[in-house]
């Protein structure tokens, strides 16, 4: 039982030494302000919205940025800014719903993995090491396009490409945990392997899979752009930064507002995630600020 | 021998990835909602001629066999045919492959004559402005849409300046130059054409740059972290010691030594680049490998789009073959170990 106790006070979240961190990297500070302020536009986005993101106003196709419209409409007269305040939700969802699920099932098959060992770890890590030999983009556009074209299916394929990264680096922690000497004396005292997965494997991997995720929601939200921009992700009419850069493009030469300012949000909310991403890793593992 | 040793143990990862990718796209050939027989035989065609479609492409044989066949095919070149053009996928493939190797090496030469210089910079004025900088620079670098930042080029120098072409590999006015190794740029070179290099170069310039700039942090922070190493070392302390100029220090020794790693790095790149350019090649009309799966992914082509992720799987098991066998040459050390 104190055992179990001082796991989850060592695991509690120090906000006092963050704060200091983040003082020390202005760059993980500019990051962190981009991601709060994305987040509360996305989330509030009827409140700052000027227009209904999908009405039609056929009178004012294409107008370039006013006071009206503060990014211009698009070819339906639609307000791009506000389509891109509601974009957003898609995008960041997409997010988050891809790190939760390629985290989740990557740390379950790897504690798995590393915990039971033997003939489950083999065809686990064999299993991951195929889906690995295959370049990331490649598979995800082949995955995505058997799968056919929506949001919720680029999402699923980016997870699944993702899965392994989070297996090797969960049974890598699982591995190195299940040696320890509290470990052993739990075994001692007759502990099952589901409570030690419980008290000792998942304590110690989750600050490694939330630097690892922290990191790829930059670049997931970038990927599922792009897989909507070849026409592999959200379809129309549903406001998403990658699908309105895609239209937008018809009219490039002539209405650069279009195409520009979703694209600016997909750069602007990837970056925050990024720097913010390193900036986490830096903290949690020190010998990487080095580098 | 010991280049024989690195090149086996590839050769095995090589039969491994052949396997693996083989699996893949087999096992989603066959998750494809619709029937494969039906989408090649068409709408029209009755069911007899439905059902010899299917025997033709002996979708009724048990499953292990049908793997067994298909990775047979693969392994003697044969990627099926696309539902789209109606050729071998491997014929398509292999027009289209030299126009995005060379975007992709062309995009690799920019980011490493940009990256290199930043990397030193910000290694050597470490947590001064310059390497704050250049830090921001290549989180923006792989935070950019690269498909948003080829339209942004497209607008400034081919809508504003008039001084780029928007798109295509070389203007199609222009007679091309015989065919040698596929690559524009050199083949026109080879043949003395200097109007139709100098087309190709000004079509190739926003592609590549497009490309390049996403690799450009990549190629920075790894001769950054590489230098920032070197720099610690004793020998370079020496160097100092016995009076040799910080310049000659760090270009003349660190810099050399900091290259070796950043080799894989940069092989890692260029296997990045290849399947990158997707995305690029779709915004400027590139005729490569990138928008012909595009193209065939629009098209429900699925046999081109599997045959591309065969075919790319394997081109970056042997660019990294290539990588390692360059390492030992620069390396001696490498050589010694082994």
């Amino acid at each position: 039982m104190a055992e179990a106790q001082s796991t989850a006070k060592r695991s509690r979240f120090d906000f006092g030494y963050f704060g200091y961190q983040l003082k020390r990297s202005p760059l993980t500070m500019v990051g962190l302000i981009m991601v709060v302020l994305v987040l509360i536009v996305v989330i509030f986005a009827p409140v700052f919205a000027t227009h209904d993101p999908n009405a039609i106003d056929l009178r004012a196709r294409l107008a370039p940025p006013s006071m009206a419209h503060f990014f211009g409409t698009d070819e339906v007269g639609r307000d791009i800014y506000s389509r891109i305040l509601f974009g957003g939700r898609q995008s960041i969802a997409v997010g988050f719903f891809v790190v939760f699920l390629a985290g989740l099932t990557g740390t379950v098959l790897g504690a798995l993995s590393g915990l039971i060992g033997g003939r489950t770890d083999t065809v686990i890590m064999r299993l991951m090491d195929v889906v690995l030999s295959v370049p990331s983009l490649a598979l995800i556009l082949a995955l995505a396009a058997a799968l056919g074209p929506s949001l919720v299916n680029a999402a699923l394929a980016i997870a699944i490409v993702r899965i392994p990264f989070y297996v090797r680096l969960v049974r890598g922690q699982a591995l190195i945990v299940r040696e320890m000497a509290y470990v052993k004396a739990a075994h001692t005292f007759r502990a099952g392997r589901l409570h030690i997965l419980r008290w000792h494997i998942l304590p110690n991997t989750l600050s490694p899979v939330i630097v690892q995720g922290t990191l790829d929601l930059g670049s997931t939200i970038l990927l599922a752009s792009a897989l909507s921009f070849i026409g592999l992700g959200a379809q129309q009419p549903t406001a998403e930064w990658g699908a309105m850069v895609a239209t937008g493009r018809n009219y490039i030469l002539d209405q650069w507002w279009y195409s520009g300012f979703p694209g600016f949000a997909i750069l602007f909310t990837a970056t925050g995630f990024n720097l913010f991403g390193d900036g986490v890793r830096d903290m949690l593992d020190p010998r990487q600020k080095a580098r | 021998m010991q280049y024989l040793n690195v090149i086996r143990k590839r050769l095995l990862f090589l039969a491994l990835v052949v396997v693996g990718v083989s699996m893949i796209t087999f096992a989603i050939s066959h998750l494809i909602p619709g029937d494969p027989a039906m989408l090649v035989a068409g709408d029209r065609a009755t069911p007899e001629i439905v059902e010899r479609v299917r025997e033709d492409m002996g979708l009724n044989k048990p499953l292990p066999e049908q793997y067994w066949i298909y990775l047979k095919g693969i392994l003697s070149g044969d990627l099926g045919t696309s539902l789209r053009t109606r050729r071998p996928v491997a014929e398509d493939l292999k027009l289209y492959f030299p126009a995005t190797m060379e975007l992709a090496l062309v995009a690799l030469m920019l980011a490493t004559a940009v990256g290199v210089p930043l990397g030193v910079a910000s290694a050597v004025w470490r947590d001064k402005p310059i390497d704050h900088l250049v830090r921001a620079l290549a989180v923006t670098g792989i935070s950019t849409p690269a498909f948003w930042l080829g339209l942004l080029l497209i607008v400034l120098f081919y809508g504003d300046l008039g001084i780029l072409p928007g798109g295509g590999r070389i203007n199609p006015d222009i007679p091309r130059p015989p065919t040698i190794t596929g690559f524009l740029l050199i083949d026109s070179l080879l043949a003395g054409d200097m109007t139709a290099f100098t087309s190709a170069l000004r079509h190739i310039i926003l592609p590549a740059l497009t490309l390049g700039f996403v690799h450009l942090g990549v190629v920075a922070r790894q001769i950054r972290s590489a230098m920032l190493e070197e720099l610690q070392q004793d020998y370079v302390r020496t160097a100092r010691a016995n009076g040799l100029s910080r310049r000659s220090v760090i270009f003349r020794e660190a810099l050399p030594n900091a290259l070796i790693p950043s080799v894989t790095v940069m092989g890692l790149a260029l296997g990045d680049l290849l399947y990158g350019a997707v995305l690029t090649e779709t915004v400027f009309a590139w005729p490569g490998m990138g928008a012909y799966v595009v193209n065939s992914i629009q098209a429900l082509d699925f046999p081109a789009v599997m045959g591309f992720t065969v075919v790319v799987s394997f081109a970056y098991v042997l660019v990294n073959l290539a990588v390692d066998l360059l390492y030992m040459v620069i390396d001696p050390r490498i050589r010694s170990v082994n």
